[in-house]
């Protein structure tokens, strides 16, 4: 109690190196955020592109509707696969009556093929999973020919590993820096203190009652700033959205949580690291 | 109650400087004692080594029942608990009145807030600043400054005073009085080991005195044939 005690009445004593502390650790997680909140968005819409791969099997005409429909419970059976719809003659026309549009009238009779359409489960909409599960497909004997866009897949894929290699490095630099600042930030406000904490020493106190009040005041200070951040990414991302007209996503309740509380343990562990070096020497 | 043991002392990034060389003596319950010479002659470290900011490299420091062998970090703040120490700096919390200042040294061991302002009261009266008591630091001069020192060093009834160099930032005046509140203190039982430079002061008393010169101890007056001084 003493210590949240003293904590506090750290804050009012210097109120503005905490108020200059607390923006600083702000700002930092907000170009973090920034960044995270690019590379959220990003991945959500390669997860909707993503969503779209699709492999589509051909039946052979004239194969009974019963075999086909006893295909497609066997399909959907495997490990793979998300879901199966079949499509018969009459619906592959309506698709495609109402895919082209001003077209439609073109297609008069049921000369498309049925086919079936199967969806994969996330986690097996890479190339290479694709192409064994489009293998399969074209195994059953009543298959004239698989489609599944090979290409497109191939590079939405190339897309997403260089997207996702970028952002793990921009995002270890944007933590690292964020980590630095909050670092020295804190380093300031205990160096602040520096005649405090040594005769607290002289006089016997304890190096854990020593580090206790500074480690509440980093936590709330990386608390603060985590919500300041948090509230900075969001009117930055609806500013940023009414100019751009692009739909964007924001944290969900669970990132915001873990964003707040990055920023407590980064004040946690720079108060540590700082108190620690002033706990070794008078 | 305080002993060195042939205690060397060699600072690792000073390269070759030994800053105490075969240093013993010992210091008995109660007792007053010097410390002297030039500046580096080793005073602060003997002071340092007393309240184990430092330990020795070779030979041992006894103090209190403590071993700077054996003696482990929890227990240094034990035993800071039950000296007093005093610098040249003063070394006061500018934003906080004389009485918090004292109060600093109970809050922080842990003492209950309760015994606080009676024990505050106690050390300020004795210290002869009970009217001072919720003036600021810079409100007070060098003398009445360095007494708010020594009542945060009293407060907790210290068996041993340690002052590195008390009376270095006063003139001859604040040096009298605060050389007369050392004695009282001293009267009242408590130990008190001071380093100075003043050697018109250590002249005009008949107190132990110990001179160091490059780290080793060239005179002491308990060895002196003439001073009777008890040794524990």
């Amino acid at each position: 109690m003493l210590a949240l005690r003293t904590a506090l009445t750290a804050f009012r004593r210097s109120p503005l190196l905490s108020v200059l502390s607390i923006t600083t650790i702000a700002f930092s997680l907000f170009a973090f955020g920034l960044f995270g909140l690019v590379a959220l968005n990003i991945r959500s819409a390669l997860q909707r592109v993503e969503e779209r791969v699709e492999i589509r099997a051909f039946v052979a005409e004239g194969t009974p509707v019963e075999t086909i429909a006893a295909a497609s419970d066997e399909v959907a059976k495997y490990p793979q696969v998300l879901k199966v719809d079949v499509v018969t003659q009459s619906q592959a026309l309506e698709r495609a009556r109402t895919e082209l549009g001003e077209f439609k009238d073109v297609f008069e009779s049921e000369f498309l093929p049925a086919s079936l359409d199967v969806k994969l489960k996330p986690g097996f909409r890479d190339p290479a999973s694709v192409k064994a599960v489009a293998a399969q497909l074209k195994g059953l004997e009543f298959v004239d020919d698989v489609r599944f866009g090979e290409e497109w897949i191939a590079q939405l894929y190339k897309l997403r590993n260089i997207a996702g290699a970028v952002g793990g490095a921009l995002g270890l630099a944007f933590m690292a820096v964020a980590v630095i600042i909050i670092g020295a930030t804190i380093r300031m406000a205990v160096l602040a203190r520096a005649k405090e904490i040594s005769i607290m020493r002289l006089v016997g106190a304890t190096d854990g009652f020593i580090r206790r009040p500074f480690l509440i005041e980093g936590s709330i200070k990386g608390i603060l700033g985590g919500i300041l951040a948090l509230i900075l990414t969001y009117l930055a991302m609806r500013v940023l959205g009414q100019y751009l007209r692009f739909e964007t996503t924001f944290f969900d309740r669970q990132l915001a949580i873990m964003g707040v509380l990055f920023g407590a343990l980064m004040g946690l562990l720079g108060s540590l690291v700082s108190v620690g070096r002033h706990l070794k020497r008078v | 109650m305080i002993r060195f043991d042939k205690v060397t002392k060699t600072y690792p990034r000073a390269a070759g400087a030994t800053a105490l060389r075969n240093v013993s003596f010992r210091l008995g319950k109660g007792e007053f004692a010097f410390l002297t010479g030039p500046s580096g002659a080793g005073k602060s470290t003997i002071l340092k080594l007393l309240y184990m900011d430092e330990r020795p490299t070779s030979g041992e420091v006894r103090i209190s029942g403590y071993s700077s062998d054996k003696i482990k970090h929890r227990e240094i703040a034990v035993l800071r608990r039950r000296l007093g120490i005093v610098f040249q700096d003063f070394r006061l919390l500018e934003d906080r009145t004389a009485e918090a200042n004292v109060a600093f040294a109970l809050e922080v061991i842990g003492t209950p807030r309760a015994n606080i302002p009676g024990k505050v009261a106690r050390a300020l009266t004795q210290v002869g600043l009970a009217s001072k008591a919720t003036a600021l630091p810079r409100e007070l001069s060098g003398g009445e400054q360095q007494r708010v020192a020594f009542a945060r060093a009293l407060v907790n009834d210290p068996f041993v005073l340690i002052a590195d160099e008390p009376t270095g930032n006063l003139d001859e005046r604040a040096t009298r009085g605060i050389f007369q509140l050392l004695r009282e203190i001293n009267a009242s039982g408590t130990a008190v080991i001071m380093a100075t430079h003043d050697l018109a002061l250590v002249r005009s008393t008949d107190y132990r005195c110990i001179e160091l010169n490059h780290g080793e101890i060239v005179f002491d007056s308990a060895d002196a044939p003439k001073v009777e001084v008890e040794m524990d």
